[in-house]
């Protein structure tokens, strides 16, 4: 018995922090100046999926797409409880938008294979757009429950889910296998466990391995490296420390629906409306500077 | 991944997604109607509203009297409430019968878990939470094509901290969810003339798999997370016949009313429109803090904001710390010429 949990997780740039520096001349985001954290509310996605694990028994396997970087948020799903970790990792898969991106799991979600539910986090401090759990669910032909509160009942190959709808809430009898999006007041994610944490920070992707020897044996010939590189991802693979890294072939995605040109919105041009941090201005308590200031914010946009 | 990619349709309407709960409209839906209509006179072409439900054919007339040609009514006793799967199917039919150009839906959750589902399964695009849309012509750096009257789809990101313009123009229609309360709601016409077409659709098993067991709807609360612009106000407004000023301030900005905690325990509003470390955590574009000392719980939900101006008469109150614009003075008086110095210019 017990549950197949998936769970998607997405490495984030740290959008409650931007800074001045953050961004380029031209207004657009300096993403690699941004520090990354762990999409905040997937870490509550991931522990719904430990909570029913507990529960009920079954297995947790956490999926990230992204790139060898967001091998980071997976390794800290291994040190939370996660029994598998992969990471979908390609070139190919850049610049997609939310639809690309849920053409991609369910891919990957397909070549994991038998599965009960699916839970995402309701959705991403970098692009607010709660999309692709939806998309997801669509996808694989499943149901979505999306704002979920709490996960009453499980049994007999049916969930019993309590969601936000905003103004109130409502529960809803959903069968297996369905797909969830979790509210960050749904759970309170455990720390993880010391034990855990020893022995997994050493996990890594084989993306990872390479670039470890590449680094450490820059004289060595490409023989040894490959070498070194092979044994290296067997003993990983042998501690259970290996997280998988699948590719766009590896999961059969059509190339179509993939990247740019499985992304039919384009971004056409952004502003910034943090500035550098920009300086104080008192304002004289009279008609005339008080109207100044109205002008002012009425050109800049921020009073329309 | 088989299904038929919609064409390209010129003459295809703008349309809307009524959102109805309980026989009522949402008001971000005849906001809808009326953006619809501005996009549509635009193209040249109608607005259609796409309503499901049960027993609500009434509400067509409030659609039309808001801007919509023709109403696409969908009765049917599976449609009483709203179910995810029931209400994509409905869209994704109506879709694919009347080939729209544009497609909205109000940012509710609702919406929100509504038009991903069915632009995934139209393989179309979905740009999230837009505040403004415009139609425009745009040009593609890579291809150097031209694409005439595409709808620009504008929406912040990143935490706020930019404004992306986002176009779709290889695969239609052109979907969008939009924030409540940022179009404009037009006075309603009662004597715009529509059609209202009955419209039938059916479902699949597996449209009608999920059960709705319970349900509980709570009078509507503010939504300050939602505003982009909030006028809050603190002990130093003394009295609730004062904080009208704030209401006021905010009716004319088109904002919503923020509060500190000293201002919720003089009883001057209610607590559900509190700011800081045990209330709301707000980053709007603009925040007006309007006899507030600035205390470090009431910062901690309002710092953030995009700008922020303080009206204080001590020019020591660390409110100033956080602020871009201070006024030192009596906000009796500093905020009637505000509202008047926003009437003169907007
Ligand atoms: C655990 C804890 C949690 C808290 N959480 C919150 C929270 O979430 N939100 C919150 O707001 N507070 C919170 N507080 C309370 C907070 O510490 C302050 O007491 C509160 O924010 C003060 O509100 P105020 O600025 O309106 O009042 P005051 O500090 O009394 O300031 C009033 C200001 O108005 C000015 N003023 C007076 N009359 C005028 C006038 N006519 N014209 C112009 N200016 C005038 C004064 O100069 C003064 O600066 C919390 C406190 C604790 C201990």
């Amino acid at each position: 018995m017990g549950y197949h949990s998936v769970v998607c997780v997405k490495q984030v740039p740290d959008t409650a922090n931007i800074t001045g520096e953050a961004m380029k001349a031209d207004g657009t985001v300096n993403r690699a100046a941004l520090p990354t954290v762990f999409n905040p509310d997937d870490l509550h996605a991931l522990e719904a999926a430990l909570d029913i694990r507990e529960r009920f028994g079954g297995a947790v396997t956490a999926v990230s797409m992204g790139p060898l970087a967001a091998a980071e948020v997976l390794r800290e799903c291994l040190c939370r409880g996660a029994d598998r970790a992969i990471l979908i990792n390609d070139r190919r898969a850049a610049a997609s938008d939310t639809l690309a991106t849920s053409y991609i799991l369910s891919r990957a979600v397909t070549k994991i294979g038998s599965f009960d539910l699916i839970f995402c986090g309701r959705q991403a401090i970098d692009g607010d757009t709660a999309q692709v759990g939806p998309q997801l669910a669509e996808k694989l032909g499943i149901a979505q429950v999306t704002y979920t509160e709490r996960l009453l009942e499980l049994h007999d190959g049916a969930a019993r889910v309590r969601r936000s709808v905003g103004n109130g809430w409502e529960v809803l009898d959903v069968r297996l296998p369905m797909l969830l999006t979790i509210l960050d007041t749904a759970n309170r994610p455990r720390p993880s466990a010391a034990r855990r944490v020893m022995r997994f920070k050493r996990a890594r992707t084989a993306g990872e391995v390479k670039r470890e020897v590449e680094a450490s044996q820059p004289g060595a010939s490409p023989g040894d490296r490959e070498c070194e590189y092979a044994a290296g991802l067997e003993s990983l693979k042998m501690r259970g420390l290996l997280i998988e890294q699948w590719d766009l072939d590896d999961i059969r995605a059509e190339l179509q629906w993939c990247g740019i040109s499985g992304s039919p919105t384009k971004v056409y041009r952004v502003q910034s409306i943090v500035l550098t941090k920009e300086g104080f201005k008192e304002v004289q308590a009279t008609e005339e500077g008080i109207r100044t200031m109205v002008h002012e914010l009425i050109v800049e946009h921020t009073l329309s | 991944m088989d299904a038929p990619m919609m064409p390209v349709n010129r003459e295809g309407e703008v349309l809307v997604f009524a959102e109805q709960e309980d026989e009522h409209l949402s008001e971000v839906s005849l906001e809808l109607c009326g953006k619809a209509r501005e996009l549509a006179d635009r193209l040249g072409v109608q607005v259609g509203a796409v309503l499901p439900g049960w027993n609500v054919r009434e509400l067509s007339y409030r659609l039309i009297a808001h801007g919509a040609d023709r109403v696409y009514h969908v009765h049917h006793t599976e449609l009483e409430h709203y179910r995810t799967l029931p209400y994509a199917r409905v869209m994704i039919e109506l879709v694919n019968r009347h080939q729209p150009q544009i497609v909205l839906f109000g940012a509710t959750a609702l919406g929100r878990d509504l038009a991903p589902r069915v632009a995934s399964a139209l393989r179309a695009g979905l740009t999230a939470d837009c505040t403004d849309l415009e139609i425009s012509d745009y040009t593609d750096p890579r291809t150097k094509t031209t694409h005439r009257n595409l709808l620009l789809q504008i929406r912040p990101a990143f935490g706020g901290n930019i404004i992306a313009t986002i176009v779709n123009f290889d695969r239609w229609p052109q979907m969008a969810t939009v924030r409540e309360g940022v179009m404009r709601l037009h006075d309603p016409d009662p004597q715009r003339g529509g059609d209202i077409l009955d419209e039938r659709v059916d479902f699949s098993d597996f449209d009608l798999s999920v059960r709705l067991v319970e349900r509980q709807r709570e009078p509507r609360k503010v939504n300050l997370k939602a505003a982009r612009v909030i006028v809050a106000g603190g002990a130093g407004v003394a009295s609730r016949q004062n904080f009208q000023l704030i209401h006021d301030l905010a009716g004319a900005m088109g904002g919503a009313v923020g509060a500190s905690r000293a201002a919720i325990d003089g009883g001057f509003i209610g607590k559900e429109h509190q700011v800081g470390q045990t209330g709301t955590t707000v980053r709007p574009a603009l925040y007006i803090a309007c006899g507030i000392s600035g205390a470090i719980q009431h910062r901690a939900g309002m710092e953030e904001s995009a700008k922020i101006i303080a009206i204080n008469w001590d020019k020591e109150a660390p409110i100033f710390s956080v602020a871009h614009y201070g006024i030192v003075g009596d906000l009796r008086k500093v905020v009637p010429l505000m509202i008047r110095a926003i009437k003169e210019q907007a």
